[in-house]
């Protein structure tokens, strides 16, 4: 690329410009000479987006910060009340199995998708017949929206109903019914396995991007050499793969611990709040019941963590670009 | 085979075999895993109440197909419930949002991507900033700002606020095709005498148009799939989205319709389906080029 852009300094276009240039100059007005100025037309062509993101973000998140530290409810401003929600959710044993469940679905799940979406990438990564068409529809629980691919979840964790009950029993592997969301000790699980369901294939999508960049000839000559498959995916594709997989972990992470519909729909939080996510629980106090300062202070108790992985993020940016 | 071939047939059966054990069955396993949901949304969809609930143990139970198809549940779904402005209304909020997100990216990232002003960096941190914020972390705030503002219970509540997470992709995302455009072509361009804003609109935003097409797609699917805040914003049925429609109006307490529920679910899903296969490549690229930023 340099040796091109170097090129605009050639003779004749400089000749070109001083040609043009002068006879162009006097026909602008105020209004277009300002629009040259890459001062001024920098920030008008950005006006759009930081009102946007001004009013639906950064005054969202102050007035959220501020609703949390009053005894707001639904049409009644409150008054200030200091840390006093924070407090009170803090002691509160439903929040603190609801931070238990955001932390364990949120790490299962993440494991899980990386794991699962590594080895399809690697298996989309080789040539068959059909491998378009399976690659495409490998990214459907991704496409479909959540909440209504959710519902067909549901409906196969039906506790009367379960078509993946009838199939375990007719393969003679379970004799009394599962109740996979009805049970406290499964229902976890459950909701993990649906969000691994619908995240995965992000995973396996764009890690396989990555290994498209990576050269089979690197491959070829490790095999050679007499590395094994193993070997061969730990020296060479995991270590050439890392910035991809770092960016997309970090991602993936915000959005699990963040996740609210699949929750929303399948359990609603129970069975006895065992399936409670931070975002459940905030939509749970503070729309369902009201207490807008405590469900604010709810929903802001993901904020250090989303806090601690967007600095990760930039930094890990920042290093990769300058590298 | 076995007679001529020797240790070499031996090799390739032995290759053969492996290939089933580490490619084709954990491949179908991967295929029958991520599809088999929608299978069984299809099959809902088009299934008799009486076969749906029969119990889990009948001994004449023939899940996996039916042998009486019907039309009822989709029948119902079109008479009984306002499915069809519910249709009409996300397809409205998805595409006047995308718009707006396209026209706020492409010009955002064009700045960002060329242009040299004050403050420019710490700019596009912060956009890049607000694309990780999830909106779940926003939406108790948010109820009350769209209150005041008195668009409680409209689609322009979300027209706005779907925005908030679209233009932060759209502009990375353009902003990445942007640097990939040589500076040459502007700058002849201009050398002809066009202004700065001919220059961006009429020479790099046409190079620009797969860029601008995969941030489409990618933005008008998010939007399609968005719940949190039409779940809050929105009140009266007939301003719902498919989505939220869905879960309020077709479960009356503790009755789920799974009939409908499945047909709605499939219906609801075939516009953002129909996109999405025209542009898989469009797509795929918008969600790749979404991480690399």
């Amino acid at each position: 690329m340099k040796p091109i852009a170097g090129g605009r300094g050639e003779a004749g276009q400089v000749a070109a410009r001083l040609a043009v240039a002068p006879a162009a100059v006097p026909r602008m007005g105020v209004t277009a000479r300002l629009l040259e100025d890459e001062r001024v037309l920098g920030w008008l062509l950005l006006v759009p987006t930081i009102a946007l993101l001004a009013t639906f973000i950064a005054y969202p998140f102050v007035k959220g910060v501020w609703i949390s530290l009053t005894s707001a409810t639904v049409g009644v401003p409150g008054v200030f009340v200091g840390f006093k929600n924070f407090i009170k959710i803090w002691n509160d044993s439903i929040f603190q199995r609801t931070a238990y469940n955001t932390f364990v679905y949120t790490g299962v799940a993440t494991v899980a998708k990386l794991t699962l979406g590594m080895w399809l990438a690697l298996l989309l990564n080789r040539h068959f017949k059909g491998k378009r068409l399976v690659r495409a529809s490998m990214l459907l629980p991704f496409i479909i929206p959540t909440v209504l691919s959710t519902f067909a979840w549901k409906w196969m964790f039906d506790p009367t109903f379960s078509v993946l009950n009838w199939t375990l029993y007719h393969a003679g592997v379970i004799q009394t019914r599962i109740g996979w969301l009805t049970d406290p000790t499964l229902a976890l699980g459950s909701v993990i396995i649906v969000n691994v369901w619908r995240g995965m294939p992000f995973y396996a999508i764009t890690l396989l991007a990555g290994l498209q960049t990576v050269s089979p000839e690197l491959h070829e000559a490790a095999a050679i050499d007499g590395a094994n498959t193993w070997q061969r995916f730990w020296r060479i594709t995991w270590p050439l793969l890392l910035p991809v997989t770092m960016v997309v972990t970090l991602f993936s992470v915000i959005q699990t611990f963040a996740d609210f519909q699949l929750v929303y729909v399948l359990t609603g939080g129970g069975p006895a709040n065992a399936t409670h996510l931070f975002a459940t629980y905030a939509y749970q106090i503070g729309i369902i019941t009201g207490l807008l300062g405590e469900g604010a202070a709810a929903s802001l108790a993901m904020f250090p963590l989303l806090f601690i992985i967007v600095v990760i993020q930039l930094w890990y940016i920042r290093r990769v670009e300058g590298a | 085979m076995a007679g001529r071939g020797g240790s070499g047939a031996g090799m390739v059966e032995g290759a053969r075999w492996k290939k089933w054990l580490y490619f084709y069955i954990p491949l179908t396993l991967f295929v029958v895993g991520t599809l088999f949901p929608f299978y069984w949304m299809l099959i809902t969809a088009f299934r008799p109440d009486a076969e749906l609930y029969r119990p889990w143990r009948a001994v004449n139970n023939t899940p996996f197909w039916t042998t009486h198809p019907t039309w009822e549940h989709v029948t119902y779904l079109f008479r009984e419930t306002m499915f069809g402005t519910w249709l009409y209304n996300t397809m409205f909020i998805a595409i006047i949002s995308t718009l707006i997100s396209i026209f706020c990216g492409l010009l955002a990232g064009y700045a960002l991507a060329r242009l040299r002003f004050p403050l420019a960096g710490p700019l596009g941190t912060g956009i890049f900033v607000t694309y990780l914020v999830p909106p779940t972390l926003l939406f108790i705030p948010l109820a009350d700002i769209i209150r005041n503002f008195r668009l409680g219970d409209t689609s322009w509540s979300l027209i706005l606020t779907y925005p908030t997470f679209l233009i932060p992709f759209c502009t990375w995302l353009l902003m990445g095709y942007f640097k990939t455009i040589p500076k040459e072509l502007e700058e002849c361009a201009r050398i002809d005498g066009a202004s700065r804003i001919r220059a961006m609109v009429q020479i790099v935003f046409p190079i620009a148009m797969p860029g601008i097409l995969s941030a489409g797609i990618f933005a008008f699917t998010l939007s399609w799939n968005e719940f949190i805040y039409a779940l809050v914003f929105l009140s009266s049925p007939q301003q719902k989205t498919v989505p939220v429609g869905v879960v309020s109006e077709l479960i009356r307490g503790d009755v789920f319709y799974w009939g409908p529920l499945m047909a709605g679910a499939l219906l609801g899903s075939v516009p953002v389906a129909l996109m999405y296969s025209f542009f898989v490549e469009h797509y795929v690229a918008g969600l790749t080029g979404a991480v690399k930023g």
